[in-house]
């Protein structure tokens, strides 16, 4: 589909697609690209996003991120805030994979004492992080501490020595949304996730280990506070969700949400797949309760995975991962809806913020960071494809315009049956080691299908951020080692 | 032989987009099934018949009553890592109520004989179609992988 011909330039970063565009928009659509990533966009975006414009109670714009392509329901890199006395709530602007996100840990290793052990610690990650089909993980829940566990958030981990006290503050929300409530989730969805802690899933979901090189160091002061010192450092950065969990509590929601959303609530809308329900009714209230058990889910299986590393790292270089310099940068969410406190309109406000394969990007000095990102702005971790790189990224205060969200990775630019059809599996596994980049896959044909040319360029998309002014360039990372789920 | 169904590029970037088809509902549903499978399995006959789970979902319009099925195997992909084909699938209508009946047959997955392909997280209601076609029956599925 081609760029809709009523959409209005506002800057050479921000496009809106007004009201008159369908019936039944309520405020303007707005995407954040520059022209020739708009001109690239994928069949269905402006039809999702001006969509998602039709939701009751949305206050502001639709919001698509430069990494923006079609998804189901709202487009992937899609935002809409909605005030919550008057507004919805949608699962299908949050994502069946509630709370996919990354995590970044850093080490104090320059990248040449890793290289003589980047295999060892490639595979022995691999077999300490299970990934791929229906596979079981590494921490033994009963489903009740499994329902303590979703209630408590990355906590329960943390208590149970998988991780250090310090990782908590350092992850978004805490690692623990309040108010998750394990009586609103089903039996099939306990059934679904309680062996799965501690698993990497597949798809577009990996384990990188990775290197900021000097060169790709854009501003070192923040690079300094974010933990990025030395020359040719390794990092380590994922990417993964809730799970069969959390699956399983959006497609539950979604079977109820389609029901009242016909009969009781009488809400029409252009696609079923953003069924919704008023956020203050009792299914919209049964559905964020639930839903915050699964974005706790997440937090503790990226803090299961986080320790993984750390013992692995450990094991192999013969020393504890405190030595090894292994604290973990930041923790961010990708697929949520969260009541945030905004400015709108020149007052503050409460919103119920959906993002859905997007980023919050909190600015310097706003309440819910930690007080060493209290001057940088909150580190923002962004997944390009696994043979292009990386970013790790700071929020900025003039990224109020999209209530504080940024991209949340390169974004697919090919479908996955496309790239399956153009790149074999194993052949690209050689190339990339040829090129320095050592992966071990759970699929070949997973592997084919993240094939970097699958992505948009991710540079182009993280630049449109920081011209947007929705983030800022901090280091690049370039990918030496991965797990592919 | 060549499978009743077949994937679809042009739709749904991330995901994976089929059609599936058959001369009845039935066969149509059965071959939506397998390419629920097949999205993860590379070869669905690698999966043998040595388990079975009873599946019995109902819905108030067909499309959905597909939902329904293709979420069961959804479901047992993780609750029992169980990858199941299905049989002896029966759906009956009762007053614009639907009802449909199978059994799943299959077994754990075991990663060294079955070639995993990408772990289906949900069935997604974008595109979800069931609809009569001048030779039979045609539904199109997106999957969330």
């Amino acid at each position: 589909m081609p760029v809709p011909s009523d959409v209005v330039r506002i800057s050479d970063t921000v496009w809106e697609i007004p009201v008159s565009h369908k019936p039944g928009m309520l405020v303007p659509a707005r995407i954040f690209a520059t022209e020739s990533l708009l001109s690239a966009f994928d069949d269905g975006v402006f039809e999702q996003i001006t969509n998602v414009a039709t939701l009751p109670g949305i206050v502001g714009h639709a919001c698509c991120m430069p990494d923006g392509h079609w998804g189901y329901g709202f487009p992937i890199g899609g935002l809409a805030a909605m005030d919550p006395d008057r507004g919805v709530i949608s699962p299908g602007g949050i994502g069946f994979d509630i709370n996919c996100g990354m995590r970044l840990c850093l080490t104090n290793l320059g990248y040449e004492e890793v290289k003589p052990r980047l295999r060892l610690l490639v595979d022995r990650i691999a077999g300490r992080v299970p990934a791929g089909v229906g596979v079981e993980g590494t921490v033994r829940a009963s489903r009740d501490e499994f329902r303590e566990a979703v209630e408590q958030g990355a906590r329960w981990a943390v208590k149970r020595g998988y991780g250090w006290k310090e990782d908590l503050e350092r992850t978004e929300e805490g690692g623990c949304l309040p108010g998750a409530d394990a009586s609103r989730v089903s039996e099939k969805a306990i059934d679904r996730g309680y062996r799965q802690i501690g698993t990497l899933g597949s798809g577009n979901h990996y384990l990188e280990i990775q290197v900021a090189k000097a060169e790709n160091v854009f501003d070192p002061d923040t690079a300094r506070t974010f933990g990025i010192v030395l020359p040719d450092q390794v990092v380590v950065m994922f990417h993964c969700g809730s799970r069969g969990f959390g699956h399983q509590v959006a497609t539950d929601y979604l079977r109820v949400f389609l029901a009242a959303m016909r009969a009781k609530y009488r809400i029409h809308l252009p696609d079923r797949e953003l069924a919704c329900a008023p956020f203050l009714s009792p299914e919209g209230q049964d559905y964020f309760a639930a839903m915050k058990c699964a974005v706790n889910m997440s937090f503790v299986n990226r803090q299961v995975i986080l320790h993984r590393i750390r013992e692995v790292f450990s094991e192999i270089f013969g020393k504890d991962p405190k030595d090894l310099g292994m604290r973990q940068v930041y923790d961010v969410a990708h697929n949520t809806a969260k009541i945030e406190r905004h400015v709108f309109e020149g007052k503050p406000r409460e919103l119920l913020v959906h993002r859905k394969g997007a980023t919050r990007a909190f600015g310097p000095g706003m309440p819910g960071l930690p007080d060493v990102y209290r001057k940088t702005g909150q580190p923002v971790i962004l997944g390009g494809s696994m043979e292009t790189g990386s970013y790790l990224l700071a929020g900025v205060g003039t990224g109020d315009r999209t209530f504080f969200t940024t991209a949340h990775g390169s974004g697919r630019a090919m479908s996955r049956t496309a790239a399956r059809k153009r790149y074999r599996g194993r052949q690209l596994q050689e190339q990339m080691e040829e090129r320095g980049i050592y992966v071990r896959t759970a699929s070949w044909s997973g592997l084919a299908e993240e094939a970097g040319p699958a992505y948009k360029n991710v540079d182009d998309v993280v630049e449109a951020t920081e011209r947007a002014g929705l983030s800022r360039r901090v280091v690049r990372l370039l990918p030496v080692g991965n797990v592919k789920g | 032989m060549t499978p009743p169904y077949r994937y679809l590029e042009e739709i749904a970037t991330a995901d994976v987009a089929f059609e599936a088809w058959g001369a009845t509902k039935e066969e149509t549903f059965l071959a939506a099934a397998d390419a629920t499978l097949n999205t993860m399995v590379e070869e669905i006959g690698t999966v043998a018949p040595r388990e079975h789970r009873e599946i019995s979902v109902a819905a108030d319009a067909l499309d959905l009553l597909l939902f329904e099925l293709l979420q069961e195997l959804v479901y047992h992909k993780d609750a029992g890592r169980l990858l199941l084909r299905v049989r002896e699938l029966r759906i009956e209508e009762t007053g614009g109520e639907y009802r449909l009946r199978a059994e799943g047959w299959g077994e754990t997955i075991d990663p060294d004989r079955h070639g995993l392909l990408a772990d289906v997280k949900a069935v997604t209601l974008h595109r979800l179609s069931v609809e009569k076609t001048p030779s039979g029956w045609r539904a199109v599925v997106v999957l969330d992988v």
